[in-house]
């Protein structure tokens, strides 16, 4: 086996990382335990709870159920949003709403809502449902979610 | 305090309720009037001062609050660090808030004193006496945990005096510089004022000389209508971490040469292990070793590897055999030994009043309701599957864990290793959830046992969520029966309530503290039916311990979670039966407590109750007094085409003072969601000795599109201060059961009630 077959590149936030890993190791612990990004939270493993949710190439995806070989596209964290510092204006919107509690689901819940935004700037309750009921809360925050997305979706309509 | 001494002195141990272990109250005076020292003296930056165990300011104006209780979402940390904020004349943007370390400095008091069998209304000469006796055991025991709803409550008084005493000993120290009248100082926004020559100081400058003074014997906290940030809704101190990712919880810590693992306990319940093969796990990449984890609580074994992936693969690599569990292997069985509690266990009476065998003696059939309710074990399931990271080396332990009880941490996590509990430190970092799961203490000291096998470097434990769900210690699962016999007003003359269910403490106890036997009634079974604000002349609540020794511990609102579901079930029945509006039978049987009646009325108000709905709705009500908090909800059910939505949540709530709006709301909502969450689908069963559920695709929580609106109205009118982290839950579920029973005819007494009705 040459390096360049146990060796893979991924492209995080815009950088790029060469990676020793086996290829089948889902892409959430390879950011987690070697790339050391631990925005992307573990909750289930199995696609089930959307805490690891991450973008690749835009789209969101469950990272604990993609592995590190199938990455082909750039991808994105929640480290990777904030531009110069400043919040994403989904990440504002959940504070203006004050939505999270314990905090755990959030980084997921907010990737999955900015992709839900992304593709339907003005999402209705049933858009949201629809979007969002992968990512599971154990804290019940939903009805601050549901908040904070139309607050997002009025503050970019309004921009 | 070692092990053995605390099992000397509770030996004499002469009451235990759910909150945990009081006694030795004679031995305990000497040590209760001898303060704690502060933990925080031994960590001071250079340049710091630390004026009382909550307060540390820098000579730059770094401020720092500890808020020494568990952030698991309930807000804690930022109402905490309020109420010292009040007082210290500091904004809450100044300040930088700590959970700070594990002290006994900071006992939580209250959450002993709520433990007492008592209800809350109760104020008799014997209950306060009960309370403040508790009161002492816990700071006796110092034990800093957080539980029962109880943080604020407990910080009211400590933490605002903390912030006051440092007020005024930073106003002395600039008297003494200005060689004016401490009185004549103005503080604001961590500045002194001297409004006669304009001279001012900022908090930084004045720390070093301020913390050598004594603060005044005698300082007067502020009334509420001088409060500028208490009462108002603040903006979290944690929000931003939250909405960014930040690494701040226990999966996220990461220290130099840290090492990864995982552990697989033995599904059957407490079950020795029979045998291990490693071989296969052995050669597989990135794996350092697998150890073997041997204690009271269970027994397994851990993997130890570069990577948590790696070590979870490894250890579904390693073949295991093992011991089977002491409890019936099926639900079936479990039913049936929790039946014959029912039927045969020897009832301890948490109330009885007037005299039940007569009432019911001479009682006309038809004047009776009887009804027999059930609910399930349920998992507490956090987002955050347990963990904890550890470091044992040169003699000193180190604890890295989302906890709700550090001193409980430190004291078993030490002895597991066989160090002192002087040296051990446990970090309390951010809890992915709670819920009561995190108030056991197994995963931390599982991190201890596979920390002293890896030559000093630090491990972090991360749990699969499937072990997460196997391992938890469950609420527990619960049957009553109930008989009521009514008058001729419809109204209830006798009431005889029997509960049985497998005693919490009495699972906890042994667990963790095997010399103790725990004794006496669990009050933890009964709560919720036997201490709810209701007149009936003859009313019996006996709570019935079940011998299954499956693990159970505390979940969100304990005994209440099952007992709110009992009763207001079962009085929702009598004011059928009776021909009584729910609502109306409530505000007859609880007329002695206008705050019951208040709520009542509120969510009335607020849920339009009594006007008619349209064709395929309909409502349900429930009130449950926990924690201190007295709550009446109203929920709305639709039927959209033979399935139900849960369309609205109305909760009027009474905890007598707020300290934030928004987060007292905040948590109403959690507790609430929380309770339906289990109502619409939640069940832990067991085959073959195990638990069958394992994940998320067959334990579901309430999704976001299974979500109703929830409305929470606040009132201010109790006059003892009550809780807010659980009194949502217990009356969510009966609510609903209720307003189903009120759509479809069907009355469900068995938890889930997906069993027999399907939701949206
Ligand atoms: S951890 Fe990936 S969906 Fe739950
Ligand atoms: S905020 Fe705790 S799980 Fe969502």
């Amino acid at each position: 086996m040459t390096l360049e077959e146990t060796t893979m590149k991924l492209n995080v936030n815009g950088s790029e990382h060469e990676i020793d890993v086996e290829t089948e190791m889902p892409l959430l612990w390879a950011l987690r335990d070697e790339l050391d990004i631990r925005g992307p939270k573990f909750g289930c493993g199995i696609a089930q709870c959307g805490a690891c949710t991450v973008f690749i190439d835009g789209e969101p995806v469950r990272s604990c159920s993609v592995t590190v070989g199938e990455v082909s596209g750039a991808v994105t964290t929640i480290e990777g949003l904030a531009a110069d510092g400043r919040l994403h204006p989904v990440q504002q919107a959940w504070i203006d709403e004050q939505v999270a509690q314990c905090g755990y689901c959030q980084a997921g819940q907010v990737m999955t809502a900015i992709a839900l935004l992304e593709a339907i700037p003005d999402p209705t309750d049933a858009d949201i449902d629809n979007a969002m009921s992968g990512n599971l809360c154990r804290c019940g925050t939903y009805p601050r979610i549901r908040a904070a997305i139309k607050r997002a979706a009025s503050a970019t309509a309004g921009a | 305090m070692t092990m053995a001494t605390l099992g000397k002195i509770a030996r004499r141990t002469f009451l235990i309720g759910t909150g945990l272990v009081a006694g030795g109250l004679a031995v305990g005076y000497y040590y209760y009037r001898k303060p704690y020292p502060n933990p925080l003296e031994d960590e001071l930056a250079e340049g710091e001062a630390t004026f009382n165990p909550y307060v540390k300011i820098a000579p730059d104006n770094t401020i720092t609050l500890i808020a020494p209780r568990a952030e698991m979402g309930q807000g804690v940390s930022t109402t905490l660090a309020a109420l010292v904020a009040e007082e210290l004349d500091v904004r809450l943007d100044q300040v930088i808030v700590e959970h700070g370390p594990a002290g006994h400095a900071y006992a939580n008091t209250t959450m002993l004193e709520e433990g007492v069998p008592f209800p809350h209304f109760d104020e008799s000469t014997v209950a306060e006496l009960m309370r403040s006796g508790m009161a002492v055991a816990g700071k006796f025991l110092g034990l800093q945990g957080t539980g029962g709803s109880t943080s604020i409550v407990d910080g009211f008084y400590k933490m605002r005096q903390a912030g006051a005493a440092a007020r005024e000993v930073l106003k002395l120290a600039a008297a003494k510089r200005l060689g004016a009248e401490p009185g004549s100082l103005w503080t604001s926004d961590g500045i002194v004022t001297d409004p006669a020559s304009g001279t001012t100081f900022t908090y930084g400058e004045l720390a070093q000389e301020a913390a050598a003074l004594a603060p005044p014997a005698e300082i007067r906290l502020r009334e509420k209508s001088e409060w500028k940030i208490l009462g108002k809704p603040q903006a979290r101190i944690d929000m931003r971490a939250k909405v960014t990712g930040a690494p701040i919880f226990g999966i996220d810590v990461r220290l130099p040469d840290m090492l990864f693992a995982t552990l697989r306990m033995n599904p059957y319940r407490g079950g020795p292990i029979a045998s291990l093969d490693d071989a296969d796990a052995m050669k597989m990449r990135g794996v350092l070793k697998v150890v073997k984890v041997e204690t009271g609580i269970a027994n397994g074994y851990a993997v130890i590897a570069d990577n948590t992936w790696r070590a979870f693969q490894a250890a579904d690599a390693v073949k295991a055999e093992w011991g089977k569990g002491t409890y019936p292997p099926d639900s079936a069985g479990i039913r049936q030994a929790l039946e014959a509690a029912l039927k045969e266990g020897d009832a301890s009476y948490g109330r009885d009043d007037g005299n039940v065998e007569t009432a019911f003696a001479d009682a006309p059939r038809e004047r009776i309701v009887e009804a027999d309710y059930g609910v399930p074990y349920l998992a507490h399931a956090t987002m955050e599957p347990m963990n904890a990271t550890a470091r044992l080396k040169d003699g000193r332990l180190d604890i890295w864990a989302p906890n709700q009880m550090p001193t409980m941490v430190r004291q078993l996590a030490a002895a597991a290793v066989g160090i002192e509990t002087a040296d051990c430190f446990v970090h309390t970092t951010y809890l992915g959830g709670g819920f009561g799961r995190r108030g056991d203490v197994d995963y931390a000291i599982y991190a201890a046992i596979v920390a002293s096998k890896t030559e000093g470097r630090p491990v972090q434990v991360t749990w699969t969520r499937e072990e997460d769900m196997q391992q938890d210690m469950y609420r527990p699962a619960a049957l009553g029966r109930f008989r009521a016999r009514l008058g001729n007003d419809g109204l209830p003359v006798a009431v005889d309530m029997r509960i049985a269910a497998p005693s919490i403490i009495g699972s906890i106890l042994p667990r963790y503290f095997p010399s103790i036997s725990p004794i006496g009634p669990d009050k933890s079974i009964t709560d919720g039916s036997a201490n709810q604000p209701y007149t009936i002349a003859n009313y019996r609540v006996g709570g019935i311990k079940a011998p299954v020794s499956i693990p159970v511990g505390f979940w969100r609102s304990v005994g209440n979670s099952f007992n709110g579901f009992f009763h207001e079930g079962f009085m929702d029945e009598i004011a059928v039966a009776g021909g009584l509006d729910p609502l109306e039978l409530r505000r007859k049987l609880m007329a002695a407590y206008p705050t019951a009646v208040n709520v009542v009325d509120k969510v009335g108000a607020m849920s339009r109750w009594g006007e008619k709905l349209p064709p395929g709705t309909a409502k349900g009500f429930a009130f449950t007094l926990s924690f201190g908090t007295w709550v009446a909800q109203v929920v709305q059910v639709a039927d959209v085409g033979g399935r139900i939505r849960i369309e609205k949540v109305w909760c009027a709530a009474d905890p007598g003072q707020v300290m934030d709006p928004a987060i007292f709301e905040a948590q109403m909502m959690s507790g609430i969601v929380y309770g339906l969450s289990s109502a619409i689908g939640e069940e832990i069963t067991f085959a073959d000795g195990a638990a069958e559920q394992s994940n998320f695709h067959d334990y579901t929580p309430m999704r976001i599109h299974q979500c109703p609106q929830i409305e929470v109205g606040i009132l201010e009118t109790a006059h003892r201060m009550g809780g807010a982290g659980e009194p949502g839950t217990p009356p969510s579920i009966p609510a609903l059961a209720n307003a189903v029973h009120a759509l479809t005819g069907k009355r469900i007494r068995s938890m889930p009630l997906s069993k027999e009705v399907e939701f949206l």
